[in-house]
């Protein structure tokens, strides 16, 4: 786990400013402090659960229930795994066993130089590409397990 | 600009119909189009998008305008491109990489042939136009 | 140098094995011939479609479409068409099959997709306003605004059939009927675009494509039922139809096309995004009211039905991204126009995400009523690398999975659900030999699992053990009687689950179990996946016939479960085995096989 204490950007402070009056807030909030700061700190939790005045219950309750919001930083590079159906058919379990081999890690976990990450999704969308990863908003499509390692040294060349 | 009234859109329409049948806003009269949905950007549509521009650029074309448009539903073939040349069937290209996307200009727009082997049948009739 | 005509020699893979080749060196001899060599190109393209009627040949500018072209044809087509400009009929497609589903008998149809729906995606550019308005957009409004009441938009509505495109198929009309009828006062019109089907991608396509359709649809319903004000609920993970959105909705409030009193007519309408966050079940309309208010996206009963009571207790029509792009078309060109397309119950046309083992997987779009066979082999292009087709699976999790035996169904809500899958949302999964079905059942299984908010029991507890059974079946653990068990565990999740998603989850297992039977008993009683696909049903063995005895295989083997002395042939303990593969990837002699 990061020990690093994160503090609310004033960015932020004016959007849930903003937002506070609306009905129904909440959860286009915590999309902005998931933007802010790559997933949903404790200490940005609590203070959000002060400004808009609804129990930290209710907020981790709202973060739980949805697999978008994440409790822990994901690696500067996350990779994302299609297991849409259409990646599925074609292979899509295989690649993410590549790559959770490759890491070392499981999924929805960071290595621990803090480089990496891997998630499965649900469907982005490319079926004609299947399978497909993202790592970072940059596709890899018609991928083979034996892509994987290189993919990877790509992004680690990089640092 | 302002708040349109009904006859401002109206008339508006009228104009920007006129202009899409002339096949013609200002002087440009062939037309590039790439599919830049999703799927066709993750295909890699972005780089067709500069290597056409640039081609334009190189063969200093100045009636040639580039533009984007969504999904064209050829996902197996992405990134998909609509060329429209005066005087030539509107015909829509897949799998156009940087290579093809040059070949485009320079055989098609250019030289106003169609290219081998990458040429897509358009899924569907216009409703709009002829329904 | 100007061509007058273009001859477009499909070079698909069927048809360049039927001799498209062939074709094309006829056409350029006889076109030689003919002294047409300048005015006429010849063009080998990619794949046209209609693969099983090919090979195909197109010629342009005036778009025939020949098909079951032979190069003994050439010298006709070029003499007749070409040179004397005559369609040659007998080579032309059979119209006929198409011709009937549409209402327009006056064109050349050819073409098994007809966009009403995508009718300017992939044509427009989904950034600029203009191009909308150019292609008879935002003139619905102008129609409804100044020239037609409520109830008129109602009744018309009503009178297309239009049904609701994501999934269950209620008719829309009502839905904006039942809203509209409620006291005046604060309603909502919300846009489903939370699509979370894995393996569907029409909406985010269509709202990519043309955003500004499904706003003008939202100020329409917005004016039927008497809403000043709509959400779009879309999905996080859609950033690029987030943008196109926002951008839309800014360029059409700053035109006046949304906002106080919209071009003079006092109506006013504005429309603001909610994000989804990635749950499935926020599809399912009270669990999706819930998200937009800001809590966890758990169903409740209905009745109350949102078009009573609905966001924040307020009467709510909520729509998905098609069935809304719909709505602008059946304005401008009426009732009567829409519902000659289709079938007696279901009109109009579906939208497909078309994936899996297809040659041309792509979204496409065909009147409602075609059959699934001329999706898959003549849209579709047919089944990849020359496999066979095994399936069709429509719905997603909530659907079922369709044996060949029904591909000659013609698609529409009711026959799709007499052949134990729905409609859905549209996508469509084609799946080959390669693939085995209690494995899909399971995948889907896993998913909604995974998704189950975990409110009602049927769901929560039904999903687990449906797919405990499914995992014991794929391990070789299987009885006879979980099959038993599964049915009766299925059937109380349709009857007791508290939502669509619960009482659908089943689906998948109820359809497998009916029409594929045979395999899930292989599984149990042999032991055996047919597909290959269950690793832990394979079996390696090793011939000892072919076995050198050379102990490469017990070396690599990381369960030491290869055993034998030197030169003499090895066995495989199946008990030890973990079915990695790495022996017979090993074996230099053939000797190691799998089955």
């Amino acid at each position: 786990m990061s020990g690093k204490v994160e503090t609310m950007t004033p960015e932020l402070k004016a959007f849930i400013e903003e937002w506070k009056t609306k009905p129904g807030n909440l959860i286009m909030v915590l999309h902005r402090v998931q933007q802010t700061y790559g997933y949903i700190p404790r200490e940005i939790a609590i203070e959000t659960a002060e400004l808009l005045d609804v129990p930290l219950a209710k907020i981790y309750g709202v973060v739980t229930f949805y697999n978008f919001f994440r409790l822990q930083k994901a690696g500067k590079y996350n990779v994302q795994v299609c297991l849409g159906t259409a990646c599925y058919l074609r292979g899509g379990d295989d690649i993410i066993k590549e790559f959770e081999k490759e890491l070392g890690v499981g999924v929805n976990t960071t290595t621990p130089d803090g480089l990496f990450s891997v998630e499965a999704v649900r469907c982005l969308g490319c079926c004609g590409l299947a399978p497909v990863a993202v790592v970072n908003g940059e596709v890899h499509g018609k991928l083979e397990t034996k892509n994987v390692a290189g993919i990877i040294d790509q992004y680690r060349k990089l640092g | 600009m302002g708040k349109l009234t009904l006859e401002d859109l109206r008339r508006m329409r009228g104009e920007k119909q006129k202009a899409i049948d002339m096949r013609d806003s200002s002087n440009k009269d062939v037309q590039v189009i790439v599919g830049m949905g999703t799927c066709g950007i993750a295909a890699g549509a972005k780089d067709t998008f500069t290597a056409l521009v640039d081609s334009i650029n190189e063969k200093g074309l100045t009636n040639v305008l580039i533009r984007q448009t969504g999904c064209m539903g050829l996902c197996h073939s992405e990134p998909t491109v609509e060329v429209v040349v005066p005087g030539m069937p509107a015909v829509i290209y897949g799998h156009v990489d940087a290579a093809t996307a040059k070949e485009i200009v320079e055989k098609h727009v250019v030289g106003h042939e169609l290219i081998e082997g990458k040429l897509l049948d358009r899924p569907s009739i216009d409703i709009i136009k002829n329904g | 140098m100007a061509f007058e005509s273009y001859v477009l020699v499909c070079g698909g893979t069927a048809c360049c094995s039927g001799g498209a080749d062939k074709i094309v060196e006829a056409f350029a001899a006889e076109l030689a011939a003919a002294g047409l060599k300048d005015k006429v190109q010849v063009v080998k393209t990619g794949c046209l479609g209609f693969c099983e009627q090919g090979p195909i040949v197109k010629i342009l500018p005036q778009g025939t479409f020949y098909v079951q072209v032979k190069a003994e044809d050439v010298k006709e087509i070029v003499a007749e068409h070409l040179v004397k400009g005559r369609v040659v009929q007998r080579l032309c497609y059979d119209p006929e099959q198409a011709k009937k589903l549409v209402a327009e008998a006056n064109i050349p149809f050819y073409q098994k997709q007809y966009r009403i729906v995508l009718r300017n995606c992939g044509v427009i550019d989904p950034e600029k306003i203009d191009d909308y308005i150019a292609r008879d957009g935002y003139k619905a409004i102008e129609k409804v605004l100044f020239e037609m009441t409520p109830e008129q938009v109602v009744d018309e509505i009503l009178k297309s059939g239009l049904r609701g495109r994501g999934g269950a198929g209620f008719p829309t009309g009502m839905k904006w009927k039942f809203a509209m009828m409620q006291p005046k006062g604060q309603k909502y019109m919300v846009c489903n675009a939370d699509e979370g089907d894995p393996g569907a991608y029409m909406d985010r396509s269509t709202l990519e494509g043309d955003p500004h359709s499904i706003l003008e649809a939202m100020i329409i319903a917005g004016y039927a039922i008497g809403a000043s004000k709509g959400f779009i609920y879309i999905r996080a993970e859609y950033p690029l139809a987030i943008h196109r959105l926002q951008v839309a909705i800014e360029q059409a409030t700053d035109l006046g096309l949304l906002g106080k009193d919209i071009l003079g007519s006092g109506f006013d309408f504005e429309i603001e995004l909610r994000f989804g966050a990635g749950a499935f079940v926020c599809g399912e309309e009270t669990a999706l009211l819930q998200s937009i208010e800001g809590n966890r996206g758990m169903p409740k009963p209905r009745p109350p039905f949102p078009a009573v009571k609905g966001l924040w207790g307020r009467p709510t029509v909520i729509n998905n991204v098609e069935t809304l792009a719909n709505i602008p078309v059946i304005i401008n060109k009426g009732a009567d126009w829409f519902n000659k397309i289709g079938t007696a119950t279901t009109k109009g046309t579906k939208v497909f995400a078309l994936t899996g083992k297809v040659n041309n997987s792509g979204l496409i779009e065909v009147p409602m009523g075609t059959t699934l066979r001329e999706i898959i082999f003549d849209v579709g292009g047919g089944i990849r690398g020359g496999h066979q087709f095994k399936a069709a699976q429509t719905g997603g999790p909530s659907g079922g999975i369709i044996p060949p035996q029904f591909l000659d169904t013609p698609i529409d809500y009711e026959s799709l659900a007499k052949i134990g899958s729905i409609m859905g949302s549209g996508g469509l999964i084609v799946m080959d030999e390669t693939d085995c079905v209690v494995d899909i059942a399971k995948f889907y299984l896993d998913f909604t699992v995974d998704e189950s908010c975990g409110k009602c029991a049927p769901c929560r507890i039904g999903g687990r053990k449906l797919l405990n059974y499914l995992n014991k079946i794929t391990d070789g653990r299987g009885t006879e009687d979980d099959i038993v068990q599964m049915q009766n565990i299925s059937d109380a999740m349709c009857k007791a689950s508290l939502c669509g998603l619960g009482q659908t989850a089943s689906n998948p297992v109820r359809s497998t179990l009916r029409y594929f039977m045979d395999e899930y008993m292989e599984h149990i009683r042999d032991k055996k996946c047919r597909s290959g696909k269950c690793s832990k049903l394979i079996r390696y063995m090793i011939d000892p016939a072919k076995c050198k005895g050379c102990t490469a295989c017990a070396r690599k083997c990381p369960a030491g479960a290869i055993s034998g002395a030197v030169k003499t042939p090895h066995v495989i303990d199946q008990s030890k085995c973990i079915k990695c593969g790495a022996c017979e990837a090993t074996c230099k002699f053939g000797a190691i096989s799998h089955g």
